[in-house]
């Protein structure tokens, strides 16, 4: 499927991200983090071989936003608890099998092996470096292998 | 959970800012109808009669990347032109234009076409002619019928080696609307 004009991924997706962001952030700072999704996510729209998993995509990066945004605001203990309570709004399916994974591996391993996307659009969601997803993705997969067969 | 028409407003204006849109686009009305009028960094790169805008923005992209973001201010130059342009006040449009990905014969077609005079009118044959190529009058004819950037390369002012006005992409009532308002007809 080809990537479709930004115009239409951005009608399409901007009330569920903006719904995310205000249940994460609360009214005001998620204003400034729907801008920065957004424009996270224009950045690298140029890069992305396919128009597949968007949602899932998308929502990765606002989620990702969220956590810098409550990094620079809170105490980190309070933020690896609300980053792990909430870190998976496109993928709930693969739940059980991702919890207990830290939120960027799990994204990681759920838009690699759920969606199939290229270490690249990962790393683009995730704010990252292509080897910097691959690396989380196998870190997750190896935490999942080791907990199954526990 | 709709977003705030200011909201909406502020990402549209930093996207433009940043430099991160590949073509910018926006509706202008004018006397013919609502226009979408598209710029890319390269210049204005097409007008489309369809208020419809699905076709045109995926047009769009395959000719300058997907990054097709509406935005008002990447129009603004265009836009101003055009308003004096339908107003009476300009009667030759100072813009780039952004003409990649079109054969070597299309542009060649469009820059002969580019310098028909406001209010006068050529045919398909003269045009074919001047690019060097006088029995091309139909391949002629076909480069208006596609021409992704009418009013401003003025396809209008092409008419029939008997006068018919022949044709319009945006339709014949628009064609005579252009040509009256230049005092052609």
């Amino acid at each position: 499927m080809a990537v479709p004009p930004f115009e239409r991924f951005y009608e399409e997706h901007r009330s569920e991200v903006l719904r995310l962001l205000r249940r994460r952030l609360g009214a005001d700072r998620a204003e400034d983090a729907f801008q920065e999704t957004f424009l996270r996510a224009l950045r690298a729209y140029g890069r992305l071989d396919h128009g597949e998993h968007l949602r899932a995509w998308v929502l990765t990066i606002a989620q990702n936003v969220a956590v810098d945004t409550l990094r620079r605001t809170r105490p980190t203990a309070e933020l690896v608890e609300a980053g792990a309570e909430d870190a998976r709004p496109a993928y709930t399916e693969l739940a059980d099998l991702t919890d207990g994974l830290g939120s960027k591996e799990r994204s990681a391993v759920v838009l690699r092996y759920g969606y199939d996307l290229s270490y690249d659009q990962i790393a683009s969601a995730l704010g990252s470096t292509p080897d910097a997803a691959r690396q989380a993705a196998s870190t997750g997969v190896r935490r999942i292998r080791r907990r199954i067969s526990t | 959970m709709t977003v705030s028409p200011d909201l909406d407003r502020r990402f549209r204006e930093a996207a433009a800012t940043l430099g991160l849109v590949d073509v910018g686009f926006d509706i202008v009305d004018s006397p013919i109808g609502e226009l979408l009028v598209a710029a890319s960094d390269r210049g204005l790169a097409s007008i489309s009669f369809d208020p419809d805008p699905d076709d045109a923005l995926e047009r769009l992209a395959r000719i300058a990347g997907p990054r097709v973001l509406r935005s008002p201010r990447s129009v603004d130059h265009a836009r101003r032109e055009l308003d004096e342009y339908f107003g009476g006040r300009r009667r030759a449009f100072d813009l780039a234009l952004d003409l990649r990905s079109l054969p070597p014969f299309t542009v060649s077609v469009l820059e002969q076409l580019a310098r028909v005079p406001y209010g006068e009118t050529t045919t398909y044959g003269q045009l074919a002619s001047r690019v060097g190529h006088p029995r091309a009058a139909r391949a002629v004819g076909t480069v208006m019928n596609r021409n992704r950037i009418p009013i401003v390369l003025p396809c209008h002012r092409v008419v029939g080696s008997t006068g018919d006005l022949t044709g319009y992409a945006g339709g014949l009532d628009r064609k005579r609307t252009l040509l009256e308002l230049e005092g052609a007809r």
